[in-house]
């Protein structure tokens, strides 16, 4: 599979990788549901960049599934992140925000989806970790903005539009200058399960998430 | 002076009689309205038809409802929206009759008159025979409808203006159903009812005048395609089998469909009948080859690339890379592999001038299309990050003379040129 793919890794690379149009952010790892949702925006324009959208045009649901179940099954190592350039109150705000949302905003904690590690949950919510600032930086402000956006109920848009500028910083500072565990498996296999099964998360039955979302599958978050 | 005014005035009316009689020729009368049927082989049969002519291509806007309208064409004139073809009654298909249909594809004359821009290929719709026309609508009305008012074309003045379109019409559109040789097979004909009819094939493959009409459609010599910048390549006298099976799995042992024809194969072609392909392919493969133009081995007019023989710096500058980003796949001797990397020695597509898809695919990568046959086709990194104009025209200047290729230089400014080309 890795020979019929090189179109993809030859950009993306094991650990993706800066480019003179914008970052490509690594693939390898990410969980199989929230890869398919990306390949099939990027074909249908709901997700506009349009080199992907042409590579991808010929391509049929059943192949990006397997192109995304591919990626989501390599375990390949993070490296350390870069130290971070921001002060000791804006990682401190990214901190808090991240680990506890703001609730007289009604912003709920990063970890409350995206597993308790950040580490991603499930085979629809991406881990947040081993991602560098400038992406953090531009899909935080993308999702706010609505240039990127998922399927209703768009619960990352709303979240996204009730960040300021300066909490869309933090929030990238902070979680660009987090290492990924080791133990923390990149990708969970699929469900609850494997979620539960990960070493960082609090044990036993995950929280319900917070928010409604039209992007993870029945049976993998919130019905 | 009096006279001359008579004359002048006489010979108005009657070039407006004429274009009146241009215009309306061959149309026949609508009828009432007709209540839809719910005849389900007619309705599965217009489905296979709507394949056929990729009609979702245009009219199904990416990750939209089917049939639903309103994709962007881009044209050398503006853009042009399609339409809601769903039976939505106030945006759609709804309060058309069969007749009104069968009008659209024949003449290219709307439900309420209007003249149909000719980026909808009524010129070879009107082919279409009447049964094939009604098969169609019956399935167009069996979809879902959709409410979604059309989107007028944002055209430049004047090519969206009714009078500019009669004057197209009236230079470049003759209206009439297909007639079969009596001298030819059913084979060819099937074939050649499909390829200029239904499957308009010379939307692509013939080239376009100034004023965008094919010029000799039926004999498809190719043409490089406007805005999207990739060569539709001559089809005339292309061997049959390779193009049956070209079209049914996207690749062959040393080919791969690739650009704007990649999504017809994979929207269209491969769902057509092997019958059908193959008769396609076999009125192709009867069509008198284009001659050969100077400077290249395939017919699509005079080399635009500038030609000539590369330069000695050049073709080591071009080694060079090939060495480093091509030649794990593609081999040093350019033999390739089979079925996954296409050969580079006597590769058509790379050889024809001008040397539009070669830069394409270095530029933007390519997959051939995924196919019931070839369900995971392998795929080619883009480089238009990777590599600049001038590494990329270096490098297929190399790949198009090395291991016996034989064709002209690509110089820098046609990579310039074709950088950032606009795909629908």
């Amino acid at each position: 599979m890795a020979q019929r793919l090189l179109a993809c890794t030859g950009c993306h690379g094991k650990d993706g990788r800066a480019a003179p149009d914008g970052y490509y952010p690594r693939i390898a790892g990410k969980p199989a549901g929230y890869l398919f949702r990306q390949l099939r925006a990027f074909r249908d324009g709901q997700r506009r960049y349009a080199p992907m959208g042409q590579l991808l045009a010929p391509l049929d649901d059943a192949y990006l599934q397997q192109i995304a179940s591919h990626f989501a099954t390599l375990q390949l190592p993070y490296p350390r992140p870069p130290p971070s350039r921001a002060d000791a109150a804006t990682l401190a705000r990214g901190q808090a925000l991240a680990q506890h949302g703001d609730a007289a905003r009604d912003i709920p904690a990063c970890r409350a989806c995206h597993g308790g590690a950040l580490g991603g949950a499930g085979a629809d919510v991406p881990g947040l970790l081993g991602l560098p600032l400038d992406y953090l930086n531009a899909q935080l402000g993308a999702w706010r903005t609505g240039a990127r956006h998922a399927e209703a109920p768009d619960c990352m848009a709303q979240i996204a539009q009730r960040l300021q500028p300066q909490d869309v910083n933090a929030l990238a500072h902070w979680l660009a200058a987090q290492p990924v565990p080791a133990a923390t498996p990149a990708v969970a296999a699929a469900g609850a399960q494997a979620d539960a099964a990960r070493a960082p998360d609090p044990p036993g039955p995950a929280a319900p998430p917070p928010l409604r979302c039209g992007s993870m599958s029945v049976g993998a978050g919130v019905r | 002076m009096k006279a001359a005014a008579a004359v002048a005035l006489g010979l108005l009316l009657a070039l407006a009689a004429a274009m009146g009689w241009l215009e309306l020729r061959g149309e026949a009368d609508r009828g009432a309205a007709a209540a839809p049927t719910h005849d389900a082989a007619l309705v599965a049969r217009g489905a296979y038809l709507a394949r056929a002519g990729n009609c979702q291509g245009c009219h199904t806007p990416r990750g939209a409802a089917p049939y639903s309208g309103g994709r962007g064409i881009p044209t050398p004139f503006g853009t042009v929206y399609s339409s809601n073809l769903t039976p939505d009654a106030r945006t759609g298909l709804g309060g058309w009759t069969p007749a009104d249909f069968r009008r659209a594809l024949h003449n290219g004359r709307s439900r309420d008159g209007r003249l149909l821009v000719p980026a909808f290929p009524y010129d070879s719709y009107t082919l279409i025979s009447a049964g094939d026309a009604d098969a169609l609508f019956a399935y167009l009305r069996s979809l879902p409808a959709v409410e979604r008012a059309n989107r007028p074309h944002a055209l430049r003045f004047p090519y969206g203006q009714s009078w500019a379109l009669a004057v197209w019409r009236a230079l470049y559109f003759r209206p009439g159903r297909f007639t079969p040789d009596a001298a030819r097979s059913a084979q060819w004909n099937r074939g050649a009812y499909l390829v200029q009819g239904l499957g308009h094939c010379s939307a692509c493959h013939a080239p376009r005048n100034l004023l965008g009409a094919a010029r000799d459609p039926l004999a498809l010599g190719g043409g490089l395609m406007p805005m999207q910048n990739w060569l539709a390549p001559p089809l005339a006298g292309a061997a049959a089998p390779p193009v049956a099976s070209l079209l049914q799995r996207g690749v062959s042992g040393d080919a791969a469909l690739l650009g704007p024809m990649a999504e017809v194969v994979l929207h269209s072609t491969q769902h057509l009948q092997p019958a059908d392909l193959q008769a396609m392919a076999v009125y192709l493969a009867s069509l008198p080859p284009p001659p050969a133009p100077r400077g290249g081995d395939a017919a699509t007019g005079p080399s635009r690339s500038g030609g000539g023989a590369p330069d000695a710096a050049q073709l080591e500058r071009g080694e060079k890379i090939y060495a480093e980003r091509c030649a794990r796949c593609h081999g040093d001797d350019g033999r390739g592999r089979e079925r996954a990397y296409v050969p580079l020695a006597g590769n058509r597509a790379l050889l024809r001038e001008p040397p539009a898809n070669p830069v394409q695919v270095v530029l933007g990568g390519a997959f051939a299309a995924s196919t019931a046959l070839n369900p995971r086709p392998f795929g080619m990194p883009p480089f238009a990050n990777e590599l600049s104009d001038d590494d990329i025209a270096a490098v297929l200047s190399y790949v198009r003379t090395a291991w016996g290729n034989q064709a002209g230089a690509v110089r820098a400014l046609d990579v310039q040129r074709w950088r950032g080309s606009v795909r629908p």
